[in-house]
Formats: C-alpha cells, sequence, structure tokens
C-alpha cells in the first residue's frame, strides 16, 4: 500500500484536478503526512505489523498451552535475552506474553486499523470533505501511537520483577503493578497506554470535528452512512472514557514512583478505585473497537444486497445507545470483587439492556438481506461470518451478564472465549470484511477473490477451534492467565492450539493476496463492486486522487443513504 | 423456580441439542482421547470407596483422617463440555438457572440467527431474487424486534435477580467463620472462633501430588477443612496484590483484596474434598497457588480443629477469646462434651 502509483488511470474525469496531483517527496509524504489518505494507509500498514508481533505471541501462549507443563517459555526467555532463566522469570515471560498481547492487540492492532485506517481513509471521503478537520493534529495522533508502540516494546527489554518485562495484564491492576512490580518495565507499559491514549484523543476530537464541521452540501447527519455515523460514536466515546483511563494509570505512576497511595490501602487508598476507573474506560473500550466494525458491516451488506440499510435511523440511534449505555455498566467486570447485592442487581440489569440495541442491528442487517439480490463476493463472505460469530459472542455476553452466574465464570477461559468472539472474531473479521472491501479502492489493484474466500473459511475454522472449546474450559474451571493447568484440562487446550494452527495459515493467506495484489492484481475501476455500492467513495478513482472534492459534491436531498 | 421447572423439559432437550451441536463442531477430537480419561476416572473411584468408608467409621470416633478425592467430584473432568457437579445450595440454583434458563435460550437464539441467515443466502442469493426490493423500512418489525428481546431478558432477570439474593444472604451470627488470606503465592486458612490459628497451604509438587493421590496442579499439602451440611462465614482477604478464593464446584469465587475482608455465605451440601484455583491474576506463580477445601462432618471438623492446636468451645466464648489471647496451647482446657452443643446448622 506504500507505492500507490502517481498516475490516475481509472481516475473519473468530472472532478477535475488529476493533472495537477503533485503529491510531496517520499519522506515529507510519509513521515510528515498531512493527508488523511496517506495516514490511513500508515495506520493500516502499522496496525498489520502489529498483528503480526500480537499473533505471534499468542502463538507462543497456544504452543505452551498445548500440553500441561512449561515447555517453551525458558527457550524463549533465553532468546530474548535472559541468561539461564529460572523457572519463575519463565512464569514472569508468560505473564509478560498475555500483557502484551493484549495491549498489542487492543491499543496497536484494532484501534490503528479500525479508526485510523479506515476512518481516516473513509470518513472524509463519504461526508464529501478534501480531508479531516486538523491534517497536522491527524499525524501527530499516528506518531504518538507509534512511539507508543516503541515504548511498550522496550518495556519488555528492561526489569520488571523477577525478569524482564511488565507482567501486569493488559488491565493493569493495582497493587500488582506498584508495590507488585519493581524495576522500569512497567512504567514504560503505562506510559506507551499515555501515548496511545492521547493519539486517541487527538484522532478523536478531529473526526468529531470533521464529521459536525465538514460535511457537503446537502449530506445532513441523518444522510452520513453509517460508517460515518459509528466513528462519530466511537470518537466521543474515546474523547469521553480516555482522559479517565488517563487519570488512572497517571495515579499508578505516582503510587510507583512518587509515594502516592491512591491504590493502597495502607495509605488510605483502595485497589478496587483503580478497577472503577479502569472499567470505567475499559468497558467503553470494547465498543470503541466494535462500533466502527458495526458501520463496515453494515456498507458491506446494503452494498452486496443491492438494498438501502433496513431501519436506518434505528440502525444509527442503536449505536448510539449502546455507546450510552455502555458508560453505565462498568462494574460487571467486578462481581467478583466484594461489590454490594444492590450494586450487582444493578450491573446485572444495565448489562443486559445493551442487548436490545445489539439485537437491533443483528436483525437489522438480516433485514437489509431480505428481499435483496445477494452477492457473495469477499467482503460480503467475511460480513455474513462477523453477523454470526458476533451472534455467539453477544449471547454468551448475557450469560456472563447475570452476577450470579459470573461468579463462577469470572476470570476463567469462559470469559476469554466470550471476548475473542466479539473481538478476534468480530472486530478482526469485519476488519477483514473491510479490508477487502476497500483494499482496491486504497491501493488501485484487486486482490484475489479466491484467496479472500479460502482465507475467510479457514479462519472461520481456525478461529471456531480455538475459541469455542475454551467455553468448555472456562466453564469446568479453568482459570485465565495460567502457563500450566491440570491434566484434565489438556483436551481441549490441545484442540485450541490445533485451531491455532489452522488460523495462522489464513494470516498468511492473507499476505499472499496483498503480495499478489501489488504484483499481479487487475486495475481497479472506480466503482468495482457495481450498482449497490452507492456511497461517496464510488464516484472516485480507485485509488482516489491526492486530493478530492476539490470542487464539495453536493448531495440530492433524496438519495438513499 | 416454578420458570426454571416449565422450561425444564425443553430445557434439557435443548441442552442435549447443544451439546450435540459442540461435539459435532470438533467430531474428531472427543472420540480417543476423551474416552481415555473417563475410563481412567472411573477405575480410581472404586478404590475410593475405601478411605470414603474409613472415613466414615472414623467420623463416629470424631478423628480426622485426610479424604481421598473423588473422581469427578470437585475437580475438573478431562473432556467436559459445562459445568462441574455443583455440591453447594447456591451453586446448584446457579446451575439450575444456566441449564434451564440461559442455556436454552442461547442456543435458541443462535440457531435462529444463523437459521435466518442460511435462508436468507438461499432465497435472496442472486440467481433466485435478481431484482433487490427497495424495502427499507418496516416500523411493526421493528418494534417487534426490539420489545421481544426486552421480554426475553425480563425472563432471565427474574431468576438472576432470585439468585443473587440467595447469594448474599449473610451468614447467620452463630455461623463458623473461616478467613483465607491470599499471599504471593499460596494460601492461609485462619479460624478465628476456634482459637485462630492459620493453616498454610502450599501447592504439592505434581511428583508429589500423584503419590498422594491429588490431582496434579489442584493438591495442596494442607487443607481448608470445615464442616458439612451448616452455614460457613468465608472471608477473604489479600496480603499483598489482589488474589481470588475460587471453588468451582461450590460456585464460590470471591477476591481476596488487600485492605478489606469480603465476606460471603459458604453452604456445602456433602463431605467430599472440593479443589480450586486462584483467579486474579497475582504475579509470577499465579498460576500455582491451589485451593483445597475438605468438608467433614462436625465431630470431624473438632478433631481437626484440635489437631490443628485450635479450641473448641460454645459460640458465645469464641468470640470473648480474642484472636491474641487464644494461644494455641489454651485449647487443652476445652471441654470435648461441648462439642455436642455447638449448633449443627
Amino acid at each position: 500500500m506504500a507505492t500507490i502509483p502517481a498516475d490516475h488511470e481509472g481516475f473519473d474525469a468530472h472532478h477535475h484536478h488529476d493533472a495537477h496531483d503533485h503529491k510531496p517527496s517520499f519522506f515529507a509524504r510519509w513521515f510528515m503526512s498531512t493527508n488523511h489518505k496517506d495516514i490511513g494507509t500508515l495506520y493500516l500498514i502499522f496496525a498489520i505489523f502489529a498483528g503480526i508481533v500480537g499473533g505471534a505471541v499468542s502463538g507462543i501462549m497456544r504452543a505452551e498451552l498445548a500440553q500441561p507443563g512449561i515447555q517453551y517459555l525458558g527457550a524463549v526467555a533465553s532468546f530474548l535475552g535472559e541468561k539461564n532463566p529460572s523457572f519463575d522469570q519463565q512464569l514472569h515471560l508468560w505473564n509478560v506474553l498475555i500483557t502484551a498481547h493484549g495491549l498489542i492487540m487492543v491499543f496497536f492492532m484494532v484501534m490503528p486499523a479500525i479508526i485510523g485506517g479506515f476512518g481516516n481513509w473513509f470518513v472524509p471521503i463519504m461526508i464529501g470533505a478534501p480531508d479531516m478537520a486538523f491534517p497536522r493534529m491527524n499525524n501527530i495522533s499516528f506518531w504518538l501511537t507509534f512511539v507508543g508502540f516503541c515504548s511498550l516494546m522496550f518495556s519488555a527489554f528492561v526489569p520488571g520483577g523477577v525478569g524482564n518485562g511488565a507482567g501486569t495484564g493488559w488491565t493493569v491492576y493495582a497493587p500488582l503493578s506498584t508495590s507488585g512490580s519493581v524495576g522500569p518495565a512497567v512504567d514504560f507499559a503505562i506510559f506507551s497506554l499515555h501515548l496511545a491514549g492521547a493519539g486517541s484523543i487527538l484522532g478523536a476530537i478531529n473526526f468529531i470535528t470533521t464529521i459536525f464541521n465538514m460535511r457537503a452540501p446537502g449530506m445532513t447527519l441523518h444522510k452520513m452512512p453509517l460508517f460515518v455515523w459509528s466513528v462519530l460514536v466511537t470518537a466521543f466515546l474515546l474523547l469521553l472514557s480516555l482522559p479517565v483511563l488517563a487519570a488512572a494509570i497517571t495515579m499508578l505512576l505516582t503510587d510507583r514512583n512518587f509515594g502516592t497511595t491512591f491504590f493502597d490501602p495502607a495509605g488510605g487508598g483502595d485497589p478496587i478505585l483503580y478497577q472503577h476507573l479502569f472499567w470505567f474506560f475499559g468497558h467503553p473500550e470494547v465498543y470503541i473497537m466494535i462500533l466502527p466494525g458495526f458501520g463496515i458491516i453494515s456498507q458491506i451488506i446494503s452494498t452486496f444486497s443491492k438494498k438501502p440499510v433496513f431501519g436506518y435511523l434505528g440502525m444509527a440511534y442503536a449505536m448510539v445507545a449502546i455507546g450510552v449505555v455502555g458508560f453505565i455498566v462498568w462494574a460487571h467486570h467486578m462481581y467478583t470483587t466484594g461489590l454490594d447485592v444492590n450494586t450487582k442487581m444493578y450491573f446485572t440489569a444495565a448489562t443486559m439492556v445493551i442487548a436490545v440495541p445489539t439485537g437491533i442491528k443483528i436483525f437489522s442487517w438480516i433485514a437489509t438481506m431480505w428481499g435483496g439480490s445477494l452477492e457473495f463476493k469477499s467482503p460480503m463472505v467475511w460480513a455474513i461470518g462477523f453477523i454470526f460469530l458476533f451472534t455467539v459472542g453477544g449471547v454468551t455476553g448475557v450469560v456472563l451478564a447475570n452476577g450470579g452466574i459470573d461468579d463462577n465464570l469470572q476470570d476463567t477461559y469462559y470469559v476469554v472465549a466470550h471476548f475473542h468472539y466479539v473481538l478476534s472474531l468480530g472486530a478482526v473479521t469485519s476488519l477483514f470484511a473491510g479490508f477487502y472491501y476497500w483494499f482496491p479502492k486504497m491501493s488501485g489493484r484487486m486482490h484475489s477473490e479466491f484467496l479472500a474466500h479460502l482465507q475467510f473459511w479457514i479462519f472461520f475454522v481456525g478461529v471456531n477451534l480455538i475459541f469455542f472449546p475454551m467455553h468448555f474450559l472456562g466453564a469446568n474451571g479453568m482459570p485465565r492467565r495460567y502457563p500450566d493447568y491440570a491434566p484434565a484440562f489438556e483436551h481441549w487446550n490441545k484442540v485450541a492450539t490445533d485451531g491455532y494452527m489452522i488460523m495462522s495459515v489464513s494470516i498468511v493467506i492473507f499476505l499472499i493476496n496483498i503480495a499478489y495484489a501489488f504484483l499481479a492484481g487487475k486495475k481497479a475501476e472506480a466503482n468495482y463492486w457495481g450498482e449497490g455500492a452507492t456511497t461517496l467513495e464510488w464516484t472516485l478513482s480507485s485509488p482516489p486522487p491526492f486530493h478530492q472534492f476539490e470542487t464539495l459534491p453536493v448531495i440530492d436531498a433524496k438519495a438513499a443513504h | 423456580m416454578s420458570l426454571a421447572d416449565t422450561a425444564q423439559a425443553m430445557g434439557k432437550a435443548i441442552r442435549t441439542l447443544g451439546v450435540a451441536a459442540a461435539l459435532a463442531f470438533a467430531p474428531q477430537v472427543m472420540a480417543a482421547p476423551a474416552a481415555a480419561p473417563v475410563a481412567a476416572a472411573t477405575a480410581p473411584a472404586a478404590d475410593a470407596v475405601q478411605p470414603a468408608a474409613k472415613a466414615d467409621a472414623g467420623a463416629e470416633k470424631s478423628s480426622y483422617v485426610p479424604a481421598k478425592p473423588t473422581p469427578g467430584k470437585g475437580q475438573p473432568v478431562a473432556g467436559a463440555l459445562s459445568f462441574q457437579d455443583q455440591y453447594s445450595i447456591t451453586g446448584q440454583q446457579a446451575l439450575r438457572m444456566y441449564d434451564y434458563v440461559l442455556m436454552p435460550i442461547i442456543t435458541v437464539i443462535t440457531l435462529f440467527v444463523l437459521g435466518l441467515l442460511l435462508f436468507v443466502m438461499a432465497r435472496f442469493r442472486r440467481g433466485a431474487n435478481p431484482v433487490a426490493s427497495k424495502t427499507s423500512h418496516n416500523t411493526l418489525i421493528e418494534v417487534i424486534w426490539t420489545l421481544l428481546p426486552v421480554l426475553i431478558l425480563v425472563v432471565i432477570a427474574v431468576p438472576s435477580i432470585r439468585l443473587l439474593a440467595a447469594q448474599y444472604t449473610p451468614a447467620p451470627k452463630n455461623a463458623l467463620t473461616v478467613k483465607a488470606t491470599g499471599y504471593q503465592w499460596y494460601w492461609g486458612y485462619t479460624y478465628p472462633d476456634n482459637g485462630g490459628f492459620e493453616v498454610i497451604s502450599n501447592m504439592l509438587p505434581d511428583e508429589e501430588a500423584l503419590k498422594r493421590g491429588e490431582p496434579p496442579q489442584l493438591g495442596a499439602d494442607a487443607r481448608m477443612v470445615v464442616p458439612y451440611g451448616e452455614p460457613i462465614r468465608m472471608q477473604t482477604v489479600g496480603a499483598d496484590v489482589i488474589h481470588s478464593f475460587a471453588v468451582p464446584s461450590l460456585w464460590f469465587k470471591l477476591d481476596a483484596v488487600p485492605g478489606r475482608i469480603n465476606e460471603k455465605e459458604l453452604f456445602i451440601k456433602e463431605p467430599g474434598v472440593y479443589y480450586g484455583q486462584c483467579s486474579e491474576l497475582c504475579g509470577v506463580r499465579h498460576g500455582y497457588m491451589p485451593i483445597v477445601v475438605e468438608a467433614v462432618s462436625r465431630p470431624q471438623f473438632e478433631a481437626w480443629v484440635k489437631a490443628q492446636g485450635g479450641t473448641v468451645g460454645p459460640k458465645e466464648a469464641a468470640p470473648a477469646a480474642a484472636p491474641a489471647a487464644a494461644a494455641p496451647a489454651a485449647d487443652a482446657s476445652a471441654p470435648a462434651a461441648d462439642a455436642s452443643a455447638s449448633p449443627a446448622a
């Protein structure tokens, strides 16, 4: 994607600036970029790289868990520079791996790809804007995220207790993250969250300003494509939740380094306070990851059904409702911390309410397909896969919402299965759907539909084999974040590791498909998906000109969404 | 629970269906590997009868002999698809709710969505329906698919709230108190009503666990011994970082947080050995601090308490004796006859 061709042969003539499309030099273009499409491309490349790192980390985890006992942690620790790692150092490495996997996948893979990548690329185009409202701020958002990733990687090579790296889990609970982890590793991990969080807050401000102020004439809020709606809601979630995280982890830093006792009962603090602050951010965070996915799926289902989205207003306001309710359910992550019974009853009821707008979305997608003329191109296959996998993850969420049931499932593999069904199988599936939907638009080259379908089926089988058995493990009592387990858990762990091997093949196919597109892919037309694709990006060439909409498009008052 | 009862018949069928679907999901895996452990499990079960019988005989003599664990009871089962069997009152209530309310509902919803998707994909594929309709609104159906989920959630919420209320019934005033303290990386069990002694429980190395007939990774060198058939006031606290005291077969999980004492009633219905593991990331050896709860009869429990150097006496006396004052040496004065006077339930 880094080699977007300089000439736009497929460029649509009614936007009249192709001949004057002067681009900056390589360094200025990619390192000082103020162009929303280039920054989106940078985010996507970064997210693919981070995803491979995070995926490799989970590969080490699955290999270690394939059988009881500790097999590979020693070798990995030696590889990372620990000389003759002790048993405790090997176990510490395990905690570093689970922490790194969570942080990388959340902050440096899903968020950069879905908001930074697709959001940057297509929000301005879909609302008919020439660029984002604050192009320079857009650039610094990306580089803050990048430096945050470097800080996290660096933390793995400095002391964090018994061994190198931060082994606190992605939740960074106090007091394990304060008095429980000596050494600078946890400070660097926390600082990486500060940097990534600051980048995301700036990005959120940018999206909100762009969407509110830069819509083309006639593009009212109720005419915006649902992907734009989803990014708008997401941006508000980011803007309201990330400062709370920033406050919480800053208090962690001062507890660690400056003798404060926000979370230390010995000085009048409370470890549970940290959890309230963290999950006040953490629960909206899961909607931050999935809402733009909802938007992408809506665009794709509508395109390949050749129908407008069913119940557009319901779909848009369902996302708003999910965003609002998402802020008042955080303590369902804390059912076993000693909450009193009334609090548990409230959070049980509030959490279950989220199933209602989510159900509206699932049924509206199916209703969009109902009566349509369905074409099973690769993005559509991924999108339909998303609907099913997300439903499975959603219904286990209803199980976990019950405080009395969660008592036995909290911190077990059932929870791991649940959130991977909504994120790894939900958000990531929507990422692949969006990637195949828009990749030719971004690169100007068609990918192989055969490879895209093949990747879907291998991925689908693989991820289900990894994560479905985890429901059984969790219900039967296997706790999360364990490098070793009782022999009774071996059976389904082995299945999960086999699933990982299958899934990893699908990622290789994905990379081959990208390489194929650039080496041998056909040139993409402006609207390569045909009549169902009606949003503004399909009126531009593939790839779009360096600066689009120098003359603003005018949206017909009767136009469908 | 009338709701659960009516749903029971349907629930059973659907649960079987769900399990069948799960099996179909990974067909190659269930056949051989799962069968072997089950077969293995049945063999030692016969052996376990002997020590259990001995323990029962011992109960009359009011002596304590550590019971051998029963395979498949109070511990995970190889290849299992659902929860461990439950041996506490609220655990059985929760499992009933899961089996007869939640599991049927989520299975039906998932299959319904899957069925709709497959139907739509077949019926409205381009070949079968070349011209797409332009329908994009239908208020009635939108109201239905908003209100129907609300009704389903109300159906779930009623037993759910009841379950929460049952779990949070505080233990009666005269209930036995046991305090579990999470340390990095072992558990301590304190008996403030019985002189305040603390039992320290470390994980057994795998070879030692196998030698003693304990499941590897789950066995500990000392158990939390409690009487069955009576309410226990279970308290948890963390000594350094947050741990979590969890026993899956008793549906019990309560975080052990530094600086606060969490409390919840535990009622174990029958004697047995129940295994659990720390369930909150607590550092390097988080995976190596198992929990072993052994439920015994009241007389056996009192014999065990005395063997630990604790006191057994009338409930009124116990709180009066401050933990500091209740030195282990004081137990000699405790009359054995008082044991029968202590409340059984």
